[in-house]
């Protein structure tokens, strides 16, 4: 039997719950189909979460491509498809990949596995970075270093927590409403690993709170830079992170589990803690930056 | 000895000659090593320039595998390895970031030195400290006395701090006195340019 798992017209960190939400009854060897055909638009979020779906199940799933060509093309260019089709049975028409120097894709997505993964992803960033991200989003050059350090240290919690791969993606917009019609740039870093509670607890075991779930493991890790590691030192590249995200005004995310943690910045009405939430293993990461207004 | 090491060399050698990006922890560790067998070779007290200037992007793992724990190994612990001074050169802000935050973790301090600029404390210094430090750079050499009269610090409160100091390898302790740790004067043929191309990255005078 195959269950029908319905895409979201538009494929973002929230609206991505609906499909983590069908997920949830389902037993991994069950076979999956993901419909996508109605969809129109996904964010770096949804492209990479949906790899990360598919990670977890036993059987091959199914993936029925958008039917809106323009859609699929923008897929193409973010390398969705090289890496869709590793993983599930693809049904639909999928374009030919086409760089395009226009592109606004600022990292396509990318597999994370290995340390010089990471290398890659910050020279390949660092070469389109002046164009998008100081040009369109006036970011000045030292925080596109700080942007890339961010990007560096979510991907490295890749490798040393999840225990699995995960995938990278970055993409630069112009909101339409929001801000004011600002530009943004969106990182999005997914995994089907271990999960924060399950990195913690594989060091010290389960807290001996009632407390203790999710919700607090993502509390400890990602406010208060607790790690598993003994080592002193560690734990500073989530909160670096969090510190950068905070003088420049933006807003980090990070699912795990059943539980999703943000730092929120006043231009956003998101919940800083849901608790709750269908279990999905790894963690998932989103970081956003608005763009720089002149007299800001 | 004043020994100059060119940290994107000794990336380029360790891990990766297409690299220019200190980034992950594994990587950290290799420049680490790499410059522990440089300071190896160069004798039981020496100085030693870490020139920053051709390396791309530094995050915070990689700042403290290089920075963190190759400070704490030579000033940190009650018997260093040996007496090495670090002068940490050609930071850029961004670097700054990553090595002040690894600095405030670990308790620790530094002096740096951007191009063209004097050298600095960076890092977790008290007051008392500062002022002496500073008060070193100003007059060149010192003693405790020195110290004191130009401070009006007591005597035994100055021999104090600049013992600290030294300790923590922020000054040097010679016969003649306490002198201040920096680069420009004694190492500016060697800060002017990039390691030799193929090279260790290593330059000593």
């Amino acid at each position: 039997m195959t269950t029908i798992i319905s895409v979201p017209f538009s494929l973002d960190e929230h609206s991505f719950e609906q499909i983590f939400d069908q997920l949830a009854p389902i037993p991994p060897d069950e076979k999956i189909l993901l419909d996508a055909r109605r969809t129109r638009w996904a964010s770096p979020f949804g492209l990479t979460a949906l790899l990360t779906v598919a990670q977890t199940r036993l059987e091959r799933p199914a993936l029925a491509v958008p039917e809106a060509d323009d859609t699929t093309s923008y897929w193409a260019r973010a390398s969705f498809f090289k890496h869709a089709e590793a993983l599930y049975e693809i049904s639909g028409r999928v374009p030919r990949s086409r760089q395009s120097s226009e592109s606004s894709v600022l990292l396509e997505v990318t597999p994370v596995v290995h340390t010089q993964d990471v290398h890659t992803v910050v020279e390949n960033i660092q070469q389109r970075a002046r164009a998008i991200l100081q040009e369109k989003l006036h970011l000045q050059s030292t925080v596109t270093m700080r942007f890339t350090m961010a990007l560096s240290e979510i991907c490295q919690n890749v490798i040393e927590h999840a225990g699995t791969g995960g995938w990278v993606a970055v993409q630069a917009y112009k909101w339409q409403q929001r801000l004011g019609g600002r530009s943004v740039v969106v990182i999005s870093v997914c995994d089907a690993g271990m999960g924060f509670r399950k990195s913690l607890e594989s060091a010290q075991g389960p807290r001996p709170t009632d407390r203790w779930g999710d919700g607090m493991a993502l509390e400890e890790t990602v406010m208060r830079g607790v790690t598993r590691f003994r080592d002193p030192g560690r734990g500073q590249g989530l909160a670096g992170v969090k510190r950068f995200i905070g003088n420049w005004n933006g807003k980090f995310s990070v699912r795990s589990g059943t539980a999703r943690i943000a730092v929120v910045p006043e231009w956003d009405q998101d919940e800083p803690m849901k608790e709750g939430l269908a279990p999905f293993p790894g963690a998932q990461v989103q970081i956003t930056i608005p763009e720089r207004m002149q007299d800001a | 000895m004043i020994s100059h090491i060119d940290v994107s060399t000794v990336l380029k050698r360790s891990v990766c000659d297409l690299y220019s990006n200190l980034v992950t922890r594994p990587t950290g560790a290799a420049v680490r090593i790499g410059i522990e067998h440089h300071l190896d070779e160069i004798g039981d007290k020496a100085l030693a320039v870490l020139d920053f200037s051709h390396v791309g992007l530094l995050d915070f793992s990689c700042a403290d595998e290089i920075v963190a724990k190759l400070l704490m190994q030579y000033v940190s612990v009650d018997i260093p390895r040996r007496e090495v001074y670090f002068i940490f050169y050609g930071m850029n802000e961004s670097h700054m970031d990553a090595i002040e935050a690894v600095l405030e973790r670990h308790d620790l301090a530094m002096v740096t030195q951007l191009a063209g600029c004097d050298a600095q404390l960076t890092g977790c210094v008290d007051r008392e400290q500062r002022t002496a430090w500073e008060k070193i750079c100003e007059l060149g050499s010192v003693l405790p006395a020195d110290l004191a009269d130009a401070t009006g610090m007591p005597a035994d409160k100055a021999e104090r701090t600049l013992e600290t100091l030294w300790r923590r390898r922020l000054v040097i302790r010679q016969e003649s006195g306490y002198s201040p740790v920096r680069g420009a004067n004694v190492g500016r043929g060697l800060l002017d340019g990039p390691g030799t191309p193929g090279g260790t990255g290593v330059e000593a005078s």
